[in-house]
């Protein structure tokens, strides 16, 4: 496999592989997007306590799904960046962290937009709420880490050790949370989201979940190009590149 | 090899001593901010004793950030981190010494100085005394996780907000598990274990934590 | 079908502030990551072509300097 994988370590190979790929993760994200939004809004049948407030839960869930996605596959990018001294894995993680910060930002306010009609309060230090607004503070951190350092070579290796450290933390915040939320407020909380999902909801949940899925990827690779081509930018073939057309 | 562990605390000692103002700033700035609490939600003891254990947690992390900055700046701007590097022991080793002084440096005096502001929130004793072991094995982890944030952002020249936001974060685990088990003390509940929750977790990060600022350290300094 | 007009679409059944505000914003994010992707694209490429021109104008003035 190692074999197969090596010329997409370079940085031309990996441009074309992922200009190629690029087209059907957007496809996938068009199509299933459309198909699970008109499903979810539409035919879906509205959940008989909380109404039709509950549609929120096609953004949310997958939002929130995708944000600790994006982590995980940072987190392997900067494994392999590190352990193998790749840099176009650093770059991976690069591409990928200002998604996964937007995907936990929309997972927050969607998760306030969803609380305020349910709860009462716009905010409410939930488990999941709490750890989602860490994660996206150790998001920033990362950002802005990688955006301080004008090397962009140093600036993704810092980055992903980073991302590592982040990724050791990220389970011992989780559970230090809950433990956290559970002391503090318990049973007034209503659980929601949790149980038993008839399955004409649940089928564009999961229809919805893709759709992000594809999108983090299609996103990212879009990034992972641009950051190929910054790196790159004094190499013959990113000339002729620009000078042969859009392609 | 704990010669070489000794000379580099020695060494920072030193230099530290030199300038003592580092050290008891940090030290004041923890004192002035846990007095600037009473000053602004009213002294009345009961409301303090409920929430003195956080105050004086929140300020230390405050206080332990500020110093941070000292851990590896001056050795990297005068090359000593370099000639580090150079040496045949291990830069994770050499790196735990400093580490290890750092915390003698900021660690060791707010806990010598915790007696007196438990004294300014009206703690009881039995409560004191968690906060002071919460603070003991609690402290060399703020340092241990800011060794790393400091390693990342050493060579930057707008390192230090920088620093906050990637340390903060990380050390929410800290102050949710000494802050669980100091209100355990206050409420005579058994806290021996998450005590030993924050030992496993001090024991983690001596572990791993050296590695992780060795290698940031080499990022910061090529 | 779970609303009978747009009407009721529209209002999501009394919820109708809250799940646009969610969508809205959702939608708002996505459209700004997407443009700042491809503006970022456009600004590499057009950087790079601007480069060319000045590298091969440099060269121009470089020969006609020699013929000089």
């Amino acid at each position: 496999m190692w074999k197969w994988l090596h010329p997409y370590a370079k940085a031309q190979k990996s441009y074309q592989l992922s200009g190629k790929l690029l087209p059907w993760f957007v496809g996938l994200t068009t199509t299933t997007s459309i198909i699970g939004l008109v499903w979810g809004l539409l035919f879906a049948p509205p959940d008989y306590q909380q109404g039709d407030s509950f549609r929120i839960i096609y953004i949310h869930v997958p939002a929130a799904m995708m944000a600790m996605a994006a982590y995980v596959m940072m987190a392997i990018g900067a494994f392999i960046a590190l352990v193998w001294q790749i840099r176009l894995a650093a770059m991976s993680v690069a591409a990928t962290a200002p998604v996964g910060a937007v995907f936990t930002f929309i997972a927050l306010v969607t998760g306030a937009a969803w609380g305020k009609p349910m709860w009462g309060a716009w905010w409410v230090w939930d488990a999941r709420l709490t750890s989602e607004l860490i994660l996206l503070f150790i998001y920033m951190g990362i950002i802005g880490l990688y955006n301080a350092f004008s090397d962009k070579v140093l600036a993704g290796r810092a980055a992903s050790i980073l991302t590592l450290v982040g990724v050791i933390n990220l389970p011992i915040i989780h559970y230090s949370v809950v433990w956290w939320s559970t002391l503090h407020q318990g049973a007034t909380i209503i659980k929601f989201g949790k149980p038993l999902i008839a399955p004409e909801m649940l089928w564009p949940l999961l229809i919805m979940i893709v759709a992000f899925g594809a999108f983090l990827c299609a996103l990212t690779l879009m990034r992972f190009r641009n950051e190929i081509l910054i790196r790159e930018s004094h190499r013959p073939w990113v000339c002729a590149l620009v000078t042969g057309g859009d392609k | 090899m704990f010669d070489a562990f000794i000379q580099v605390v020695i060494k920072d000692l030193k230099t530290a001593f030199r300038q003592k103002s580092d050290i008891l700033n940090p030290v004041w700035f923890f004192i002035i901010v846990v007095t600037l609490f009473p000053l602004g939600i009213g002294s009345a003891p009961a409301l303090l004793r409920r929430i003195a254990p956080d105050i004086i947690w929140v300020a230390a992390l405050l206080a332990s950030l500020l110093s941070f900055e000292r851990l590896f700046k001056d050795d990297f701007i005068d090359g000593t981190l370099e000639q580090l590097m150079l040496t045949p022991y291990s830069l994770a080793w050499l790196v735990s010494a400093k580490v290890f002084t750092h915390w003698l440096l900021t660690g060791l005096p707010i806990l010598f100085v915790s007696p007196l502001l438990a004294t300014f929130l009206s703690l009881d004793m039995t409560t004191y005394f968690a906060l002071f072991l919460t603070l003991l094995i609690g402290t060399p982890i703020l340092s241990l996780l800011g060794g790393i944030g400091v390693a990342l952002t050493v060579g930057l020249r707008k390192g230090g907000i920088l620093l906050s936001l990637i340390m903060l974060p990380l050390s929410i685990p800290i102050l949710i598990f000494s802050t669980m088990a100091i209100d355990a003390a206050g409420y005579g509940q058994p806290y021996l274990g998450l005590l030993a929750l924050l030992g496993a977790m001090l024991l983690g990060a001596i572990m791993f934590a050296p590695f992780a600022i060795a290698a940031s350290l080499r990022v910061s300094v090529s | 079908m779970a609303f009978h007009s747009l009407v009721g679409f529209l209002h999501m059944g009394g919820y109708a502030f809250y799940v646009w505000l969610a969508y809205g914003i959702a939608m708002l994010s996505i459209v700004i990551l997407v443009v700042n992707t491809l503006m970022e694209t456009h600004k590499i490429k057009r950087f790079v072509k601007k480069r060319m021109l000045r590298d091969k104008r440099i060269q121009k003035a470089q020969k006609m300097e020699g013929a000089l």
